[in-house]
C-alpha cells in the first residue's frame, strides 16, 4: 500500500468509527426464502421453465448415454470444434466416447495467453459441467478452475453444460449454503441462467451480444 | 453564505418536457419496467418479506461498516486481491492511472460501473492517453456520442433505434444503415470482441463485496462483465464503500430483488463470483486483481442517523422508473451522475446542499420511490430533512453545505410571515387587505408569478374564516 491509500484508509476507516452506532443488530428473517422449495422432480421442472424463458435449449440424456447425446448435437449443427476440458471428470468422459471424424474436440490443456486468437475466433463450442443448478428461477452454478478454465463457458458461440437432475436446489440461497460457498469460494464462481442477451435498444431484447449466442443444457435424468 | 445554485433543474426539465421524442422513448421504457417489476412480485406478502429481508441486510452491514471493510480487505488480501482506499474521486483516478501504468496498460475495456462514472475517470484516463472503452452496449451506445448516462441500469434509454441506427451508420465503420435491433447488436458485438482481445486492463464496478470470503458479485446480462473481468491480464474493480455485505449467503436475498426491481427479471444471466486472481494451475482469468473502494463524501453521509439510509441503496434504479418527475423529463435534466429520486438525495449530499438545492425541490414528495424501494429507504422523508439542511445550520448537521441555499429574499418572506403571524391586529388587517384586495393582485408580481408559471393564481376567499364565524355568531371563549 502507498502512503496515499494508507492515509485514505485511516482517515475514512476513522471517520467511520467515530459514527458507529452501538445498537443491536436487527435481526434476519429468512422465512421468505425458506418457502420456496419444491420435491426434486418439480425442481427439475422449474429450472427447465426459467430458463427456456430466456432462450436455453435442453437435450435430455442419462447417466449413461449423455456423451453420445453431446456427440449427436455437435453433428447435428455441424461443428468444427468442442473445446473441452482434459483434466475434468465430465471431460474426461467426453473424450473416452469420443468417435474420430466429425467434431473434432479441442483440448483447453495450456494458457490462453498461447492461443487467445484462436479461442475467439476459430472455436463453435465450449463444453463444460456444472456443480448444480437453481430451481427458483433457472441457473446453471458453475465452479471454473483448472480443469475447466473460465472462458470456456464465455467465448465460444455456444456453450454445452451438462447438468445432474440431483444437483438442482430450490434457491440460489440454498445452493450457497450446501455448496458450502459462504466459507470458501474458488477463484471464480458463477450462475449463468441463459445465452447472453442485453435490451438496451430501446427495450428490446436481442441475444449473443458479448458471449454465447446459445446455451445447450443437456439433463441428464439421474433422479430415482 | 450563500452559493448560487450553478445548475437549474428547473430550466433543464422545463426543456426536456418540450421534447415529444424524448418524453415518448421515456414513457414506453418506464411502462414497460413498471409492469414487468409488477409481474415479478405476485404475492404481496413475500414481496414486504423480501423487502424486510434485505433492508436488515443493509443496514446490518452500514452498522457494522468499518469492522466489516477490515474484513474485507483482509479477506481480498488473502485471496490474493490488492486492495487500494481513495477519499476522493480525484484520489481514486490517480490510483487507478498508476495501476495501469505500473503494466503500460494503454487501453482499458470496462465493464458498467456507476461509480467510474462519479469518477468522471473515462475523460480522465483519456486526457492521460488510455483509451477506455465502455463495452456495455447502452454505454457504448452513449459513448460514442459523447453523452453520460441517462438512466443508472439502462444508460441509453433516452434514445429510440431510429438514432442508434443513425449513429452506428455514422461512426462505426464499414457499418451500414439498419434499424434492425439484432444486426446493431451484431455490429457492436464485432467491434468490442476485437476490443476484448486486445485491451491490456478490465475495469468492472462492484454489486455487493463479500467481506467473509473477500469475493466481488458482479450482475449483468451481456456478458461484457465476465469479459472485462476475465480477459484482460488486469483487472481493477472499483466500489463505494458502503457495497460490503457480512456473508454470501446474505448476498442471495439482495440479488433476487436487486433483477427483479431494476428490469423485472427474476435472474440475470449472469451472477458472477470473483475471489481472486487467475490460480494455481488456471489456465486464463487475470494475473492481477484490484480492488479500489472510493469514499466521495459516502463516510459523511455515513454520520448522519437519519441520512445514512442513503447507503443502503442496492442501485436498482426502481425509483425512477416509478418517479412521476423521472419519466417526464428523463435522466439528463438532473444534470448528475445519478439521476431520479435516488440521485436527488445523493447527489446534493456528495456536492453540497446548497449548489444542488435545485434537485431537492424538483419532487413533488408523491412518495412512488420509497414504496417500491426495495430497501426501504425513505426517499422524500430525505428530502424533506435536505431542503431544510439547505437554508438551516442546525447544530450536530455535518451535511455538505448547510445553509448555503438560503436566500435574502426566502428569509425575508418567512419573517415579514412570522411578523404578521405573532401580531393579532396585524393579522386581521392582512387578512382584511387579502380578502378584499387579494383577487386584484397581478399574476405577473414579484414571488407570485413563481408560482403562477405553471399553475393558477390562488384567489383568496371573499371572507376570512374568522370574519364568517362572528358572522354566524360563534363565539371564542
Amino acid at each position: 500500500m502507498t502512503n496515499a491509500t494508507a492515509d485514505a484508509r485511516s482517515a475514512i476507516l476513522g471517520r467511520l468509527r467515530a459514527s458507529m452506532d452501538t445498537g443491536p443488530l436487527p435481526g434476519l428473517d429468512t422465512a421468505v426464502l425458506e418457502r420456496r422449495a419444491w420435491p426434486a422432480a418439480e425442481r427439475v421442472v422449474r429450472l427447465r421453465k426459467g430458463m427456456e424463458a430466456v432462450h436455453t435449449e435442453f437435450l435430455d440424456a442419462t447417466p449413461a448415454d449423455w456423451p453420445a447425446v453431446v456427440r449427436a448435437f455437435c453433428d447435428r449443427e455441424g461443428l468444427k470444434n468442442l473445446l473441452f476440458g482434459p483434466a475434468s471428470e465430465a471431460g474426461a468422459a467426453l473424450a473416452d466416447a469420443w468417435t474420430p471424424g466429425g467434431t473434432q474436440l479441442l483440448p483447453y490443456d495450456r494458457p490462453v495467453e498461447t492461443f487467445k486468437e484462436e479461442l475467439f475466433t476459430g472455436v463453435d463450442a465450449g463444453f463444460t459441467d456444472t456443480v448444480g443448478g437453481v430451481a427458483e428461477t433457472g441457473g446453471l452454478l458453475l465452479m471454473p478452475g483448472p480443469a475447466e478454465p473460465r472462458l470456456m463457458s464465455l467465448v465460444p458461440p455456444i456453450h454445452i453444460a451438462l447438468l445432474r437432475a440431483s444437483t438442482i436446489q430450490n434457491t440460489f440461497w440454498s445452493a450457497v449454503k450446501s455448496l458450502g460457498w459462504g466459507r470458501r469460494l474458488p477463484p471464480n464462481a458463477l450462475m449463468i441462467s441463459g445465452p447472453s442477451k442485453t435490451a438496451d435498444i430501446e427495450q428490446t431484447l436481442a441475444y449473443g451480444v458479448h458471449g454465447p449466442k446459445r446455451l445447450i443444457v443437456v439433463l441428464v435424468q439421474d433422479l430415482s | 453564505m450563500h452559493v448560487e445554485s450553478e445548475i437549474h433543474f428547473r430550466d433543464a426539465a422545463a426543456k426536456a418536457l418540450l421534447d415529444p421524442q424524448l418524453r415518448a422513448n421515456f414513457r414506453r421504457a418506464m411502462d414497460g419496467l413498471i409492469s414487468k417489476r409488477r409481474a415479478q412480485f405476485p404475492d404481496p406478502r413475500d414481496l414486504q418479506d423480501l423487502r424486510d429481508l434485505s433492508t436488515a441486510i443493509r443496514s446490518r452491514s452500514l452498522l457494522n461498516l468499518p469492522d466489516l471493510l477490515e474484513q474485507l480487505e483482509a479477506s481480498c488480501r488473502k485471496n490474493g486481491i490488492q486492495v487500494h482506499w481513495a477519499e476522493t474521486c480525484e484520489q481514486a483516478n490517480e490510483l487507478i492511472l498508476g495501476l495501469l501504468q505500473a503494466k503500460g496498460a494503454k487501453t482499458l475495456v470496462k465493464g458498467k460501473s456507476m461509480v467510474s462514472e462519479e469518477m468522471h475517470l473515462n475523460a480522465f484516463l483519456e486526457s492521460k492517453g488510455i483509451e477506455a472503452l465502455e463495452s456495455d452496449l447502452g454505454e457504448y451506445i452513449i459513448q460514442l456520442d459523447g453523452e453520460t448516462p441517462s438512466h443508472i441500469i439502462m444508460p441509453a434509454i433516452h434514445k429510440n433505434k431510429d438514432q442508434i441506427a443513425r449513429q452506428f451508420s455514422q461512426k462505426i465503420k464499414d457499418a451500414k444503415y439498419t434499424e434492425d435491433v439484432d444486426e446493431l447488436t451484431a455490429m457492436a458485438r464485432k467491434v468490442l470482441r476485437q476490443k476484448f482481445l486486445d485491451a491490456d486492463a478490465g475495469l468492472s464496478g462492484v454489486n455487493f463485496a463479500v467481506a467473509e470470503t473477500g469475493t466481488l458479485c458482479l450482475v449483468e446480462n451481456e456478458g461484457n462483465g465476465r469479459m472485462s473481468t476475465h480477459v484482460p491480464p488486469l483487472h481493477i474493480a472499483v466500489m463505494g464503500l458502503e457495497k460490503v455485505v457480512a456473508r454470501l449467503e446474505d448476498v442471495a436475498p439482495l440479488y433476487s430483488i436487486l433483477t427483479r426491481s431494476a428490469t423485472g427479471q427474476a435472474v440475470s444471466t449472469y451472477f458472477n463470483l470473483i475471489s481472486g486472481p487467475r490460480g494455481t494451475g488456471e489456465k486464463d482469468g487475470p494475473q492481477e486483481v484490484h480492488l479500489v473502494i472510493l469514499d466521495n463524501g459516502r463516510s459523511r453521509i455515513y454520520a448522519d442517523p437519519q441520512l445514512r439510509a442513503t447507503l443502503r441503496c442496492i442501485r436498482c434504479g426502481a425509483c425512477m422508473n416509478h418517479c412521476p418527475v423521472y419519466t417526464r423529463v428523463g435522466g439528463h435534466a438532473y444534470e448528475a451522475v445519478y439521476p431520479g429520486p435516488i440521485g436527488k438525495i445523493l447527489t446534493p449530499q456528495m456536492e453540497g446542499v446548497g449548489v444542488r438545492h435545485d434537485l431537492i425541490h424538483g419532487s413533488s414528495l408523491c412518495g412512488a420511490c420509497a414504496e417500491v424501494c426495495p430497501v426501504e429507504i425513505p426517499i422524500p422523508e430525505i428530502l424533506v430533512r435536505l431542503r431544510r439542511e439547505a437554508t438551516h445550520e442546525d447544530a450536530g448537521s455535518k451535511v455538505e453545505g448547510r445553509g448555503t441555499g438560503r436566500t435574502a429574499t426566502e428569509d425575508w418572506a418567512w419573517r415579514l410571515w412570522a411578523g404578521v403571524l405573532k401580531r393579532p391586529t396585524l393579522y386581521r388587517l392582512a387578512a382584511w387587505f387579502a380578502t378584499r384586495f387579494g383577487k386584484a393582485l397581478p399574476t405577473g408580481a414579484p414571488l407570485i408569478k413563481d408560482w403562477t408559471r405553471t399553475r393558477t393564481k390562488p384567489v383568496p376567499a371573499r371572507r376570512s374564516l374568522q370574519e364568517r364565524m362572528r358572522a354566524e355568531g360563534a363565539r371564542h371563549d
